[in-house]
């Protein structure tokens, strides 16, 4: 192990897998410093974590947990990936519009979005629809921008192309934008994943009783620190891991582009 | 000119049209006055609350809070990215994290945060500086990379040392992305303090809200909401403004 890293020729992705140990080592280190100091109380220590994690999986009461948010969570993500596309290549399309609309997108983006949560649950009720919902509302926005941004921002050279040959707009966006924007669009899905996410599991924490960020809520009012910290600790793996196979998706759609 | 303000009477004619629309729809009893209730009488409501006083203590929790938290993560933030950008080997060892950062729903950590800190502003704060301070690292490593080298070269010729080179050269040149860093500092905390204090907090103007819902008061819930969405609409856009202006005259310097 030690005699890769002194190896100097494994190229950029050698030290990168190297950096990503060291990181975790030092985050792991980080955590066990913070038990020591808070206590079993406040917060579980890694290995209690992990311990705890691997028992929770075998459970299937767990299961139905996840099973709720992962729906609620593949709901809105097809939702905002459907909504926010097809706005965005209009927007971009349409400079007027586009320029009309972009400063009110990004208001609505910084906006604590949380506190909009009544008013959905007030339309939607208690359960998947409002979950759904709000994580639409977080994110469908930032994968906007981005298609609108990817856009605006096209070689005016493939439009004219687009226009000399006389495609209808329908064509257009199929042979031309869709394949031009591709790489910023897989960025934007990949920051409107997070935010889906974010916003699935914070309507979870806030009125629910399913659900991971049910459960994360629920283990701090049973003084059930380990079930916390466990849900915590996975929902950190996967959003990272799926957010390593975007990352890959994204260098290498940009790579192929460049 | 011209067609920049048509863009601009545009916007505000949607908007407009926005809200008419909601007053239209409220006062003609098309949805469930228990849904939502007209603009107008979310302003009234709101002007009332303002005017007696009622939120005053949870406007002044959750702005002094923000206060902190934006404090905190920009300097934190700016140190940190001063330093990162002194150690490349540092910087390169960061890149995986700082990439995956994001992807990390932060919100879930926060009741542990309040385990650790107690059930008062400590775990708030850390969840406002949670997404501000990475901003702000990347804000200044960004500003510190496009300091235009002839400026460098400048501060040489003329033998500044090292501290009134920063002070004079790398700081003016870097000021406008750093400007973007507090602007996504101010952001970030609002987003964070008021999404913690609507979780589970015991003030502020999150709690207010959530405590308004489940008390079923429509009329306080939406006039806090109004509230929030104004103020903070208001400050990012000021704050967006100043930026603009101080890029537009670093691109003309």
């Amino acid at each position: 192990m030690s005699g890769s890293a002194a190896l100097p020729a494994t190229g950029p992705r050698g030290p990168w897998l190297l950096d990503g140990l060291v990181t975790v080592v030092v985050l792991l280190g980080l955590w066990q410093a913070l038990h020591a100091y808070a206590g079993e109380a406040a917060i579980a220590s890694p290995l209690a974590a992990f311990r705890h994690l691997s028992g929770l999986v075998a459970t299937a009461g767990f299961w139905s947990h996840a099973g709720a948010t992962l729906s609620a969570f593949a709901g809105a993500l097809a939702i905002s990936a459907l909504l926010g596309i097809g706005l965005g290549l209009v927007l971009g399309l349409r400079r007027f519009a586009g320029e009309v609309a972009e400063p009110i997108l990004a208001g609505l983006y910084s906006i604590p979005k949380v506190t909009l949560y009544p008013v959905i649950l007030l339309v939607f009720g208690l359960g998947i629809g409002a979950k759904v919902a709000f994580g639409v509302i977080h994110g469908v926005i930032p994968i906007t921008l981005f298609t609108l941004t990817a856009v605006k921002g096209i070689n005016p050279v493939l439009i004219r192309t687009a226009r000399a040959m006389r495609l209808g707009q329908a064509e257009t966006i199929r042979t031309i934008l869709a394949p031009a924007v591709l790489p910023e669009i897989v960025t934007g899905l990949r920051v409107g994943f997070s935010l889906t996410l974010l916003g699935v599991l914070v309507g979870e924490m806030f009125a629910s009783q399913r659900g991971l960020g049910f459960l994360i809520v629920n283990g701090i009012s049973l003084h059930n620190v380990q079930q916390t910290t466990a849900v915590i600790l996975m929902l950190v793996i996967v959003a990272v891991a799926a957010n390593g196979v975007l990352l890959w998706l994204d260098r290498r759609f940009i790579h192929r582009a460049a | 000119m011209t067609r920049e303000r048509a863009v601009t009477l545009t916007r505000i004619a949607w908007i407009a049209g926005f809200v008419l629309l909601l007053e239209a729809v409220c006062r003609l009893h098309l949805v469930n006055p228990l849904t939502l209730i007209p603009p107008s009488e979310m302003a009234a409501t709101l002007w009332g609350l303002i005017a007696s006083g009622e939120i005053a203590g949870d406007i002044a929790r959750t702005f002094s809070t923000v206060a902190i938290a934006v404090v905190l993560a920009v300097a934190i933030g700016f140190t940190l990215g001063v330093a990162i950008h002194a150690l490349p080997r540092v910087r390169q060892g960061l890149d995986p994290l700082l990439a995956s950062y994001y992807s990390i729903p932060t919100f879930v950590f926060y009741p542990l945060f309040v385990a650790i800190f107690g059930l008062n502003s400590v775990p708030l704060i850390v969840l406002g500086m949670a997404f501000g301070v990475p901003a702000m690292i990347l804000a200044t490593l960004n500003g510190l990379d496009r300091v235009p080298r002839v400026l460098m070269r400048t501060a040489r010729s003329y033998r500044l040392g090292r501290l009134s080179t920063l002070a004079h050269v790398v700081m003016p040149s870097a000021l406008p992305y750093l400007l973007t860093g507090v602007k996504l500092a101010l952001a970030y905390a609002f987003i964070g303090i008021i999404a913690g204090e609507f979780i589970l907090a015991d003030a502020g103007l999150g709690h207010a809200i959530a405590y308004a819902y489940d008390g079923f008061e429509n009329r306080t819930m939406y006039a806090l909401m109004l509230f929030v969405l104004v103020v903070v609409t208001g400050l990012n856009m000021t704050l967006h403004a100043w930026e603009g202006r101080v890029m537009r005259r670093r691109a003309r310097a």
